[in-house]
């Protein structure tokens, strides 16, 4: 503590000490950009293709000049290697790697860890994927900005779109993952779901521990309780484990699986995940976006992903794209506004500012709060023959805005103070498939 | 709890617990024999897992019948046995079985952080999946409850005629007798003519085929992916610990009694199934320190 009050001290006398802010920049041989992302251990299922799709995006903007003639150098930080060794590389880079923003991070421990730190060490810093709602809910940040919803909109998304399509339901049981995510979720979708469906009753609620390999147990228990729906926002190994041995059991026959972060398994999970689930996507991300899929962007995008990895693109591809569409949209609007040739760190703060940026979805608004407001797509899973794993019908996108707690509310009373009147308040666009 | 509850529990728990065994028998096959705790058993379970699902994979790209899973569940073992234990065992174990305890454990648990980043080379960071061994045996239903046939009747099958074969193994057969005479006394052993180089070589792929068994049996059921070695390596040692080190009796016991604090707590008592399998070692281990089954002074750890 003590130690931290010295290093702002410093920081504070130094600020103080140096002439104003020049007015712009010198016009950088390349822009330096650091992006945190797990390439190792159980999260590199999301960290992976968003490193190959940043590098696609990346060579695409420096193929067409960069940005104002500046090319774009990234580099990556492993964020599986642990947070100290991530805070120590993101300072790295900051202060002797010459990096000018910072792209961090998939895990909402790194984002809590990172957002003071990047106030610390003076660099914007985009979050480009984490889901904890309480960054902003609980700070203010002048430098961290977020380019992609939170974990409300996400669980609130799921929730309606439960509602909306099987408003008859009476009981519910969860299996998440035993870590933060795995229980703050199930805190915003039981709030949200008992503030607007008073009469559910919850029957079972498991977290088998992080990484679990075998949910033998669990669906068997499931199975004698046989409830009518079932919610998992877990994901990768987890998620996969969970729907095939169900799967494999007929638990997928007799209940109603809710899987807010299905998309990025649907490729992995093949045959297994049958007809009639709940599909979410932490945004409004698939790889067959019913409003984007017909865009040239969209379709050229995709193609070369696919050629890249072999694999479609899943939501953190979707995620790593509206970063870079915030970085380049924040930077040409900073030179435009100006009319430089370079911003300076003032000039780009001030166009992050409520910036609108559009990545592979619909377009993203940082809010003013920092948060960014993001539209959420739901659907149901179907087998159609077409790809040999399911794909989503009867796909529903909700607006961000009415999905995203207000500006300094806390997301769990705000989610609790809401009614049933809500599922049919917000707009919602409807597409077969 | 009524009756159906209490069956369905000890049915699950039965399952989970014959993986469990398997992994651990080899774990503490080589410990007995050889006084090494193996950490990369672990990593050699996970290879196996890896070879099985990458094996099968391919064959049904071939066209070949879902049903050839379970021969090359076996190769994926004896492979992982013999090109991975062997080497090992001779080029680098052999070479520190004088040394202190401690330089033997940081010398497997290096071998294990090698094996990890070799898989992860290997198979890359994407979680695979094949269950195509499970489905064919197909479901049995109890008590309104689907179950899998291979996890409710095959798996414990395999584990109760691994225990009984491995007792009539070191009791029975020549190569077990000299197996057990090595273990009592290495020096007296070799004085009669006994090879005991050889020995330890064969105990070693033993153990490694059924680390490697063990993880292709799991394959079918569960998600491969870097990190599935540590988790097992962790929860056998807990066993073999609790049993005794070395003791194969021991082993299987335990592993049936995690198997069944384990699921019973998830019918009980969700929030502590994870802690089950450590509760019940440190309760083992205040009462009797030397485990379940082991003899005081045989302990190494």
């Amino acid at each position: 503590m003590k130690h931290l009050f010295v290093k702002r001290a410093v920081a504070a006398t130094l600020a103080a000490a140096l002439p104003m802010a020049a007015l712009a920049a010198d016009k950088p041989e390349s822009l330096k950009i650091g992006m945190t992302a797990f390439l190792t251990g159980p999260a590199s299922v999301f960290g992976v293709p968003a490193r190959d799709a940043t590098e696609i995006m990346v060579e695409n903007i420096n193929a067409e000049g960069g940005i104002n003639g500046v090319p774009i150098d990234i580099s990556f930080i492993d964020e599986g290697a642990g947070a100290e060794s991530l805070t120590s590389e993101y300072r790295r880079m900051v202060e002797s790697g010459g990096a000018e923003v910072m792209l961090a991070s998939i895990s909402s421990g790194n984002c809590q860890t990172i957002a003071p730190l990047a106030e610390d060490l003076q660099v914007p810093n985009l979050m480009w994927d984490c889901g904890t709602q309480r960054i902003f809910e609980e700070n203010d940040y002048k430098y961290v900005f977020r380019t992609q919803a939170n974990a409300t909109p996400e669980m609130l998304a799921s929730v309606i779109y439960l509602l909306k399509t099987k408003p008859d339901f009476n009981t519910i049981a969860v299996v998440n993952q035993d870590y933060a995510w795995g229980r703050d979720s199930w805190d915003i979708f039981s709030t949200a779901l008992k503030a607007m469906k008073p009469d559910v009753e919850v029957v079972a609620e498991f977290f088998p521990k992080f990484g679990s390999p075998d949910f033998s147990t669990e669906i068997s228990r499931l199975q004698a309780l046989n409830p009518d729906v079932i919610l998992s926002t877990s994901w990768g190994g987890d998620l996969d484990t969970f729907v095939q041995q169900a799967s494999q059991r007929g638990l997928l026959n007799s209940s109603t699986f809710v899987l807010p972060l299905a998309e990025s398994s649907l490729e992995r999970l093949g045959s297994a995940l049958t007809e009639g689930h709940i599909v979410g996507a932490r945004g409004d991300h698939y790889f067959l976006h019913p409003e984007r899929r017909d865009d040239a962007d969209f379709q050229a995008f995709m193609k070369q992903y696919e050629e890249k990895t072999g694999e479609v693109s899943v939501y953190p591809v979707f995620h790593a794209s509206q970063a870079m569409a915030a970085l380049t949209t924040a930077y040409e609007k900073a030179i435009a506004d100006n009319g430089v040739e370079w911003p300076s760190e003032e000039q780009l703060l001030a166009a992050l500012e409520g910036l609108e940026f559009q990545g592979l979805g619909r377009p993203v608004k940082l809010r003013e709060d920092n948060q960014g407001v993001e539209a959420q797509l739901m659907g149901t899973s179907v087998q159609t023959g077409d790809y040999p794993f399911a794909t989503l019908e009867n796909i529903m996108i909700f607006d961000g805005a009415e999905l995203t707690t207000p500006v300094g509310e806390i997301s769990t009373e705000w989610v609790g103070s809401l009614d049933a009147g809500f599922v049919d308040s917000v707009s919602v666009d409807t597409y077969e498939n | 709890m009524n009756l159906a509850i209490f069956l369905l529990a000890l049915f699950d728990g039965v399952a989970y617990a014959a993986l469990v065994f398997i992994v651990a028998l080899g774990l503490t096959l080589i410990f007995g024999v050889m006084r090494i705790l193996n950490v990369a058993h672990g990593s050699l379970y996970a290879i196996g897992a890896y070879a099985s699902v990458s094996l099968t994979g391919y064959a049904l790209s071939l066209g070949f019948a879902p049903v050839l899973a379970f021969p090359l569940m076996i190769v994926s073992a004896v492979l992982v046995g013999i090109l991975i234990g062997a080497p090992l065992e001779k080029f680098l174990l052999r070479r520190i079985y004088d040394k202190s305890e401690v330089l033997q454990l940081l010398m497997t648990f290096a071998v294990f952080m090698i094996l990890e980043d070799v898989q992860r080379l290997v198979w890359g960071t994407r979680p695979y999946f094949d269950s195509s061994a499970l489905q064919v045996l197909g479901n049995v239903t109890v008590f309104g409850v689907t179950y899998t046939a291979y996890q409710m009747i095959l798996l414990p099958l395999i584990a109760v005629a691994l225990l009984l074969g491995m007792r009539f193994f070191l009791r029975h057969t020549v190569t077990g007798k000299l197996i057990t005479a090595t273990t009592e006394d290495r020096e007296a052993a070799q004085s009669i003519g006994v090879d005991a180089d050889k020995v330890f070589l064969f105990t070693f792929v033993i153990g490694a085929i059924l680390a490697g068994l063990g993880g292709a049996l799991a394959s079918p059921t569960t998600s491969i992916l870097p990190g599935m070695g540590a988790d097992m390596i962790v929860l056998s040692f807990a066993v073999v610990a609790t049993a005794g080190l070395g003791q194969i009796e021991g082993a299987a016991l335990t592993a049936l009694m995690i198997g069944l604090g384990r699921s019973f707590a998830v019918y009980l008592y969700p929030e502590i199934s994870v802690l089950v399998p450590y509760l019940i070692m440190v309760l083992v281990l205040l009462v009797r320190p030397e485990g379940l089954f082991g003899t005081p002074g045989a302990r190494k750890i």
